[in-house]
């Protein structure tokens, strides 16, 4: 059986991958994507360690954050669709309106 | 395998339940009364004043396995939030007006921000948490973004959602950390194996603690996970500003407040020390970078960050008398930031919105009624008495003195009066300087109610304060 460390080191590798793009690109479209990648970090690590110390806990948690990610991917796209409609561009660095 | 089902009693979860169909019946009244705006404002206020009543009523309870908790502490919160939802419905009529919104779903999804905010008040699970969180950040995500039309409203949204988002995927990793390591998203459960196992020194279960400690600073909007917070507040729509700045703040305490208290008291030595880094931080960077702002939505936004900063103080107290400086102080920063944002919107007319510091040169002569509440407001939030401020403040300065952060205290104190000089330098453009326009403030009955009503709480509770903090104090009790 695969021990569960290895879960976790993969879930951390996996979470620090979409921290650093999240961080690193430009594009809304791809940090969103890095966003679900940490999400979907979480949730590997909460189904490892359900099923490493049987209890259920872990795997409802994933089911409700699946959910929610698909609402936050529909309200998310929504706002990129709005933002678009106003000004032709999908990266940070055009959108800066607001400083100071 | 076959599992008998019984159904949870839903007694404790009713105002939630209510709300929801508020909600929904906002949705339905707009779709059959398309032109009949007033009648959503309306139902919504009625619904505030009904649930704050229902509320009071409530007998502490717990439901759906001890994940749902109803206590005095968690009805204090809920009756800020329903009071910020019933302050912005006043003064959205005439916003929703001048900028030309006729969004049925904007009472709606007000209504269901609220409902996660309650949700995370009551919640005593970690599970509960995140999906009360997610259900208030998800609605509010599109109210920022509701002036269509407006590039910074969109770009505001867009910013606040990936912040959001970002925040959120940090608390949930640190949630999995801490599944991990106990075996339980009960928060009493989390506690009781901590100190059962002896497992508090151990580094993962640290690591989850941080994550999720800075999860939830990110939702108040305490430095140093602050950023997002002055684009947010200046891009969205002022009645939505001051939304976020009173409500979904005051739920965010609630869940940190929980989870410190409930969760991890044994550690309160490490937190202590922690929150007290943050909550100076805040203080510094809100009070020090507000000095340079032109924006008045943008100062406000710095200064929410500073009393964020503030009201961490109680917290890092880790005593009940700390929590209920907290609690009621986060009750007093409603009214008087609720009434500044007023103010704000009052001077906003059609297609000027007056924003601008310099926008409010010579106001005492224009406009003496809306100078001089204004000057009311700006005194509360520096803390000078007899104002509300002050009283909040000298409660969570003694709370944290008497737990011995003296230095901590001390900087506070330092900080507070950096920040007299741009709350006052706005009394000072309203009553010493020339105007520089004609503008004569059309005051809606909406409006008028707000400020009264938040007039009334600043002033009120700074003469005779005694009987708001005898009420904080027992929502405390049996904690």
């Amino acid at each position: 059986m695969i021990p569960l460390s290895w879960y976790m080191i993969l879930a951390a590798i996996l979470f620090s991958i979409g921290t650093y793009g999240f961080l690193v690109r430009r594009n809304i479209i791809i940090m969103f994507l890095s966003i679900e990648l940490m999400l979907n970090a979480v949730n590997l690590n909460l189904i490892a360690m359900s099923h490493y110390l049987e209890c259920l806990r872990g795997h409802t948690f994933t089911l409700f954050i699946i959910t929610v990610a698909a609402a936050e991917a529909a309200i998310g796209l929504g706002l990129v669709i709005v933002l678009f409609r106003n000004k032709k561009t999908v990266y940070v660095d055009h959108i800066k309106e607001l400083k100071g | 395998m076959n599992m008998p089902f019984t159904m949870p009693p839903l007694g404790p979860i009713m105002p939630e339940i209510l709300l929801v169909c508020i909600g929904l019946i906002l949705i339905i009244v707009d779709l059959l009364y398309p032109r009949n705006r007033e009648l959503l404002s309306q139902l919504t206020l009625l619904a505030c004043i009904g649930l704050i009543a229902l509320l009071f009523n409530q007998k502490p309870a717990s439901t759906f396995g001890n994940m749902f908790i109803v206590d005095p502490y968690s009805i204090f919160f809920k009756v800020i939030c329903l009071l910020g939802l019933l302050m912005t419905t006043l003064m959205s009529g005439q916003y929703l007006t001048i900028e030309k919104i006729r969004h049925g779903e904007y009472y709606s999804l007000m209504t269901f921000s609220v409902v996660g905010m309650m949700i995370m008040a009551s919640a005593a699970d970690l599970i509960v948490i995140y999906l009360g969180l997610e259900l208030m950040a998800l609605s509010v995500y599109c109210l920022v973004g509701l002036l269509k039309d407006d590039f910074r409203s969109n770009e505001a949204a867009v910013k606040y959602f990936l912040m959001g988002g970002f925040s959120s995927a940090i608390l949930l990793f640190g949630i999995s950390l801490l599944y991990g390591m106990t075996g339980t998203t009960d928060l009493a459960g989390i506690a009781k194996y901590c100190s059962e196992a002896g497992i508090m020194k151990n580094p993962a279960l640290l690591t989850g603690f941080a994550l999720v400690l800075s999860g939830f600073c990110f939702k108040v909007g305490a430095a140093p996970f602050h950023f997002w917070t002055p684009d947010i507040y200046q891009g969205a729509p002022t009645s939505m500003t001051a939304f976020m700045s009173v409500a979904p703040k005051a739920a965010g305490f609630a869940v940190f407040g929980r989870f410190l208290m409930t969760g991890f008291p044994e550690l309160h030595e490490q937190w202590g020390t922690i929150i007290a880094v943050i909550a100076l931080l805040s203080m510094g960077v809100g009070n020090i970078v507000a000095l340079s702002q032109t924006n008045i939505k943008r100062m406000l936004a710095y200064s929410s960050i500073a009393h964020a900063g503030y009201a961490l103080l109680g917290l890092l107290a880790g005593t009940s008398e700390g929590y209920s400086a907290t609690m009621t102080y986060l009750f007093i920063y409603g009214f008087m930031n609720m009434g500044a944002f007023a103010i704000v919107i009052l001077l906003c007319s059609a297609g000027n919105r007056r924003e601008s510091l310099e926008d409010y040169k010579g106001l005492a002569k224009s406009n003496p009624m809306a100078a001089l509440l204004m000057l009311i407001f700006m005194f509360s939030l520096t803390g000078i008495p007899p104002t509300a401020g002050f009283i909040g403040k000298f409660y969570l300065l003694k709370a944290a003195l008497a737990a011995g952060y003296t230095y901590t205290v001390i900087c506070a104190v330092i900080f507070s009066a950096i920040s007299a000089y741009f709350y006052l330098r706005l009394v000072r453009y309203m009553y010493m300087d020339d105007p520089q326009e004609e503008f004569v403030a059309q005051y809606s009955p909406g409006l008028t109610a707000a400020l009264a009503l938040s007039t009334i709480g600043v002033i009120g509770m700074g003469i005779l304060p005694g009987s708001f903090l005898n009420l904080a104090a027992r929502s405390l009790i049996g904690f």
